[in-house]
C-alpha cells in the first residue's frame, strides 16, 4: 500500500468514467433507467445519488469479498449483494423522502437490472482493491448521474418552465397569459429524453475525437 | 478450502442468504413506523384534496385536523357504529366481507360552500387495484371534487385517473337521478350516450381503468345508499 490514496491513477479511476468511457454516452449502458427518471430534475438527482450509493458499496462489499466468493457463484453473490442495498436504498427513501420515492416507484428496484452494476463489479471490482473499487464506483456513478442530471435539467425546462419545481420561464410568456410562449410537452415524453441523450453524444464526440469509431 | 468444492460453495451461500436476510429485516422493521406515517400523511392530503383543498406534505396534518371535523363509521343500513376509528378502516378488506358486514367510513368537512361528506372508494383498475375520495354536497347528490390515485395503472393512459383534468370533470355532476334514485357517474367511451350531468369524458387508451372507476363508484355509492338517503331527508 505504497501507493498514494490520491494518486493519479486513482484519480483517472474518478475522471475517465466522467468523459472518455462514460457509462451512457460511451458504452451506452443504463439508458433505460435515463429516459424514465428524467423528466423532473429532482428524480434525476435521487435517482444518480441512489445509484452512486449502491454502486460504491458493492464495489467494496464485492472487492472485500473477491478472493472469498466461489467462482461458480460469482454472479449470484453479486445479484444478492447489489438487490440487498437496493431493497436498503428504497426503504429508507420511502422513509425520508416518499414524494420522491413515489416518483421513483419502480426504478428504484430496477437498480437491480442496471447494466452499469453488473459490469462494474464483474469488470473491475473482481479483481481489484476495495479502495480503487470504491473510486471507480463513484465515478461511474457519477458519469451516470451526470447525463441524468443534464438530460433532466433541459426536459424539466423546456418541458414544465421550471427547474427543481421552480417556475423559471416568467408567467406572462405564455400564450395563455397574452404571450408568444408554450411547453414543449414532447420534452415530457420519453423519446425526447432519447434525443437529448443523442444530441449530448453527439457534443461529446465532436469535442472529443478520440471516441468516433471508424 | 478449496473454493471449487461444493460444499464451500454451499456454506458460502447459506451464510450469505442468512446475513442479508437479517439485515434486510432489521432494516425493515426500524423504518416501517416513519413509512407507515408518511402512507398517512398522503391519506390525509387525498382527503382533503377530494374538498378541494390543497395541502403540502408538511402542512397536511394541520391542515387535516382544523377541516376535517367528523370521521365516522356506518353500516350498510346508514347507522353509525360507534367506537371505530374511520381514517384507520382497512377499505381492501371491508370490501372482501358482504356488503351487510362492511365498516363504510364517512369525514365531514365544513367548508365555505357548507357541509361537506367525504366518501372513500376502492376497486380494481387494469393492472391493480385504484382507490379514491369523493365528495358530496349535503344534497348528497352533488359532487363538489374528486381524487383517485391506483398502484400501477400505464402512465399517459390509465394513469390519468390521478391527473386534475379527469379529477375535475366529475365538479358539479350528480348521482342521484330527479326522481331520487342512485345512478353514480357513467364513465363514458368515445361515441356513448349518457345524460351529461350524470357522466364524465373517459380516458382514451385507458378503457379498462375507466370502467373499472366507473364499477367502483357504482359498487360503493350503493353500500353508502341508506346513508345517502337518510342525509338528503
Amino acid at each position: 500500500m505504497s501507493e498514494p490514496l490520491f494518486s493519479k491513477k486513482n484519480l483517472k479511476l474518478l475522471s475517465d468514467p466522467i468523459n472518455n468511457s462514460n457509462p451512457i454516452t460511451v458504452q451506452v449502458l443504463g439508458i433505460c433507467s435515463a429516459l424514465a427518471v428524467t423528466a423532473q430534475l429532482k428524480p434525476a438527482i435521487v435517482m444518480a445519488l441512489s445509484v452512486m450509493a449502491v454502486l460504491a458499496l458493492a464495489n467494496v462489499i464485492i472487492s472485500l469479498l473477491r478472493n472469498t466468493i466461489p467462482n461458480r457463484i460469482r454472479i449470484i453473490v453479486q445479484l444478492v449483494v447489489i438487490a440487498a442495498l437496493v431493497i436498503l436504498v428504497d426503504q429508507i427513501l420511502r422513509a425520508y423522502v416518499y414524494d420522491v420515492s413515489k416518483q421513483l416507484s419502480v426504478f428504484v428496484g430496477l437498480i437491480i437490472t442496471n447494466c452499469i452494476l453488473m459490469g462494474r463489479l464483474e469488470a473491475f471490482a473482481l479483481g481489484n482493491r476495495p479502495w480503487q473499487s470504491f473510486l471507480d464506483g463513484i465515478g461511474n456513478a457519477a458519469g451516470y448521474g451526470v447525463i441524468l442530471i443534464i438530460v433532466g435539467f433541459f426536459r424539466e425546462l423546456f418541458g414544465s418552465g421550471s427547474v427543481l419545481g421552480f417556475q423559471i420561464i416568467p408567467d406572462s410568456w405564455y400564450i395563455s397569459n397574452g404571450g408568444f410562449y408554450e411547453n414543449n410537452g414532447m420534452m415530457i415524453l420519453p423519446p425526447m429524453a432519447l434525443i437529448t441523450v443523442g444530441i449530448i453524444i453527439w457534443v461529446q464526440r465532436s469535442r472529443n475525437r478520440k471516441l468516433i469509431e471508424d | 478450502m478449496d473454493r471449487n468444492s461444493n460444499t464451500y460453495t454451499f456454506i458460502y451461500a447459506a451464510v450469505m442468504v442468512v446475513l442479508v436476510a437479517a439485515v434486510l429485516a432489521s432494516a425493515a422493521t426500524v423504518l416501517r413506523p416513519k413509512q407507515n406515517k408518511n402512507v398517512e400523511i398522503e391519506k390525509k392530503q387525498n382527503i382533503l384534496a377530494s374538498v378541494n383543498i390543497e395541502s403540502t406534505f408538511d402542512t397536511a396534518e394541520k391542515i387535516y385536523a382544523e377541516q376535517i371535523k367528523k370521521q365516522y363509521v356506518v353500516n350498510s343500513k346508514g347507522e353509525v357504529i360507534d367506537g371505530e376509528d374511520a381514517f384507520t378502516v382497512d377499505l381492501k378488506k371491508e370490501k372482501a366481507k358482504p356488503v351487510e358486514e362492511r365498516m363504510l367510513p364517512v369525514f365531514e368537512c365544513q367548508t365555505e360552500s357548507g357541509l361537506k361528506y367525504v366518501f372513500p372508494m376502492r376497486g380494481t383498475g387494469l393492472w391493480g387495484p385504484i382507490w379514491g375520495f369523493v365528495s358530496l354536497n349535503d344534497d348528497m347528490s352533488t359532487i363538489f371534487g374528486a381524487n383517485f390515485d391506483h398502484e400501477g395503472e400505464t402512465p399517459g393512459l390509465g394513469a390519468e385517473i390521478a391527473t386534475t383534468w379527469f379529477q375535475e370533470e366529475f365538479k358539479g355532476k350528480k348521482i342521484l337521478d330527479e326522481s331520487g334514485k342512485l345512478v353514480s357517474i357513467t364513465v363514458k367511451k368515445a361515441g356513448q350516450d349518457a345524460p351529461a350531468e350524470h357522466s364524465v369524458d373517459g380516458i382514451s387508451g385507458g378503457t379498462i381503468t375507466s370502467k373499472g372507476l366507473e364499477q367502483m363508484l357504482l359498487d360503493d355509492f350503493n353500500s353508502y345508499q341508506e346513508f345517502l338517503m337518510k342525509k338528503k331527508s
